[in-house]
């Protein structure tokens, strides 16, 4: 199965996060805990649902992921861009 | 310039209260992102990839020094240090925290400004010609007519839940600088015999996915009964407008499938009810607006010639500016200044904020106190001394905005594109900067030549009306960008033409770098323009050049 990471954006401010089973919300693609089973998928699917309800985030969405190489990256380029920010201003780089 | 009443201030004040009130009942949880949606989109608050946008309205384009040193203000202390202005005349904020959005509708308001109406299906930020006031070609100034639809249509209780959002706009002169015919409403306006003001009455235009040039509807409604028969249209159009499938939801739609014969009997049997009566404008009250925009005083500055001929000798790169940013005012001694947002390589329609404040100088000094947005996302000092040119060049040139290429090859229009919008589907920005490079050292010879990039369907870079147009689309997980040829957003609307198959993020500079050498290398000679040529030989020579002689026949 398409491995899979949780990520959403922060209610207060809008920032990007992804899902870390130990830390909660990180602000880094890096620091995301990756579901490689469907059980996995399932528990970050209801971790996510519940952060929306406590109104911690926003737009939650499990994202596919893939190796590349040692790293993990996104699959799309929009979560490609998401996760390091905007291509055009290398100074927000994430 | 228009300057809030009573009215327009408790408005104002008000909504920013009760936004404010909606912001921190979200933020405690009282509301749930279902039940918040809708307030954040009627006040401007979008979710983006990175971070809440705020679409901030600028009406009819029209700013002074102190609202423009306000966006200055939010950029540095709210935000990253810069906004971007766009094909709507607006300003958008990429990085706000939903926590200091009701911090800066306040300090929004404090300049009579706000983000009402910046999204929803209402009626939206009214857009005009920026060079209204100022053009020579102009028969009247079509801001008070916009600024009364403004004040007509802001929480208009009928019509703040249309099928689809609804964009109008105005312009005063035939020289169309307001893509009219790109409107579900475009108005034009025109003087008729007995010399009276009167509005040619366009319906049904539109790009996003279904590109359509807007029918005529009305040769000549006299401007007392403009909102009357602006109501008629909206009635319509709120009645059998399709609200089933969003994609069909715009008046451009309707008026297709009614055909527009139909549609101009509705509107009218509609108007025939409403003419004459309470939406009548008297006289009184368009002179009471007309006031508010009266001209500055501009007093004769006949040493101007004198100091341009002086400049042009003493400044390198003054006469390349003259003749390409600055246009005729109607005051013989005066000019209109437009200032390049879109230095060569730069992010179209961005601006630092310190750019920003510079620029409220110039404002101040230089063009009594007026700035305009433009749809093409640069700015405009409107009523600028000739003898003054020099010395607003040389202050542009300091801030990295004097580069002279209004209306040429590196004047890009480009949306936010997969950089920044939830909607796109591939990058936009980096297209227009590699294309912009490409085309830097040789945009003189190639003359007037319009290139507008969006990056989805939705079309917010008017990639259908670009003479060369560029739509980047996601296929099999990457960027792939089509090429139009042949659109056009002025009085002669057109929509450009898929030439073929697309082309990739690496290859896309270089494909409409081999456009233009093919026109250069074909054309009778500099008079013949990009679109003259593509009329007079077709798209097959362009075609060769990019796809090879076998598709000559396709």
């Amino acid at each position: 199965m398409a491995l899979k990471v949780l990520t959403a954006n922060r209610l207060k401010d809008g920032e990007v996060v992804y899902y870390n089973h130990a830390e909660g919300w990180t602000p880094t693609f890096a620091g995301a805990s990756i579901a490689r089973d469907t059980e996995t998928v399932e528990t970050l699917q209801k971790t996510g649902a519940a952060a929306a309800a406590r109104n911690e985030v926003v737009d939650v969405n499990l994202i596919d992921v893939m190796h590349d190489g040692d790293d993990i990256k996104p699959l799309r380029l929009r979560e490609i861009i998401r996760a390091s920010g905007p291509t055009t201003h290398p100074q927000f780089a994430r | 310039m228009y300057r809030y009443d009573e009215f327009d201030a408790a408005f104002v004040a008000a909504r920013t209260k009760e936004f404010s009130g909606q912001v921190e009942r979200r933020l405690s949880g009282e509301l749930t992102e279902d039940q918040f949606k809708p307030l954040r989109l009627m006040n401007g608050v979008y979710l983006q990839l990175h971070a809440y946008m705020l679409r901030v309205a600028i009406p009819y384009g029209t700013l002074n020094s102190r609202q423009m040193r306000k966006l200055a203000h939010i950029a540095r202390t709210y935000d990253r240090g810069y906004g971007h202005f766009t094909t709507r005349q607006n300003i958008q904020f990429n990085w706000p925290k939903l926590s200091d959005i009701p911090a800066i509708l306040e300090e929004l308001a404090e300049v009579e400004m706000h983000a009402i109406q910046t999204s929803g299906n209402c009626i939206r930020n009214v857009t005009s010609d920026q060079f209204a006031g100022a053009a020579a070609d102009e028969v009247a100034d079509p801001r008070p007519y916009a600024e009364i639809l403004r004040q007509w249509s802001t929480v208009h209780p009928e019509f703040s839940y249309l099928p689809r959002k609804f964009k109008i706009a105005v312009t005063g002169a035939e020289d169309d600088r307001a893509a009219i015919q790109f409107h579900d409403i475009g108005l034009q306006l025109k003087a008729n015999e007995a010399g009276e003001i009167g509005f040619v009455v366009y319906v049904g235009g539109g790009q996003g996915r279904t590109p359509v040039i807007a029918k005529l509807i009305a040769d000549f409604v006299p401007e007392e009964h403009l909102l009357s028969y602006v109501t008629a249209i909206l009635r319509v159009y709120n009645l059998h407008g399709r609200r089933d499938n969003k994609y069909k939801a715009r008046i451009k739609i309707l008026v297709n499938e009614m055909g527009t014969d139909v549609f101009r009997s509705e509107v009218e049997a509609e108007w025939s009810h409403l003419k004459d009566g309470e939406l009548t404008l008297p006289d009184a009250d368009i002179g009471a607006i007309q006031a508010y925009f009266a001209p500055p005083a501009l007093p004769d500055r006949a040493e101007g010639v004198v100091t341009e001929i002086a400049a042009r000798k003493r400044l390198p790169g003054f006469d390349e500016w003259r003749r390409q940013n600055v246009a005729a005012h109607r005051h013989p001694d005066y000019a209109v200044v437009t200032v390049s947002l879109k230095g060569i390589g730069d992010i179209p329609g961005d601006a630092t904020a310190d750019q920003m404040d510079a620029i409220a100088d110039l404002a101040e000094r230089y063009s009594s106190d007026e700035l305009r947005v433009t749809h093409e996302q640069n700015l405009v000092l409107p009523h600028v001394a000739r003898a003054d040119l020099p010395a607003v060049f040389e202050a542009l040139e300091e801030i990295g905005l004097a580069t002279a290429n209004a209306g040429l090859a590196t004047d890009i229009i480009a949306c936010p594109g997969l950089d920044y919008c939830a909607l796109a589907n591939a990058r936009s920005i980096p297209v227009a900067q590699d294309i912009s490079n490409r085309l830097a050292d040789r945009q003189q010879q190639i003359g007037e030549l319009k290139i507008k990039i969006s990056g989805c369907i939705n079309a917010c870079g008017h990639h259908h009306v670009g003479h060369i147009g560029i739509l980047g689309v996601e296929k099999k997980g990457t960027e792939l960008y089509q090429v139009t040829l042949g659109g056009s957003a002025d009085q002669n609307a057109a929509i450009g033409d898929i030439i073929g198959r697309g082309f990739s993020f690496e290859e896309i500079g270089g494909a409409i770098e081999t456009i233009v050498d093919t026109y250069l290398a074909e054309r009778l000679g500099q008079e013949e323009t990009f679109l003259s040529y593509l009329h007079r030989a077709g798209s097959a020579p362009f075609k060769e050049a990019l796809y090879g002689p076998s598709s000559k026949a396709a």
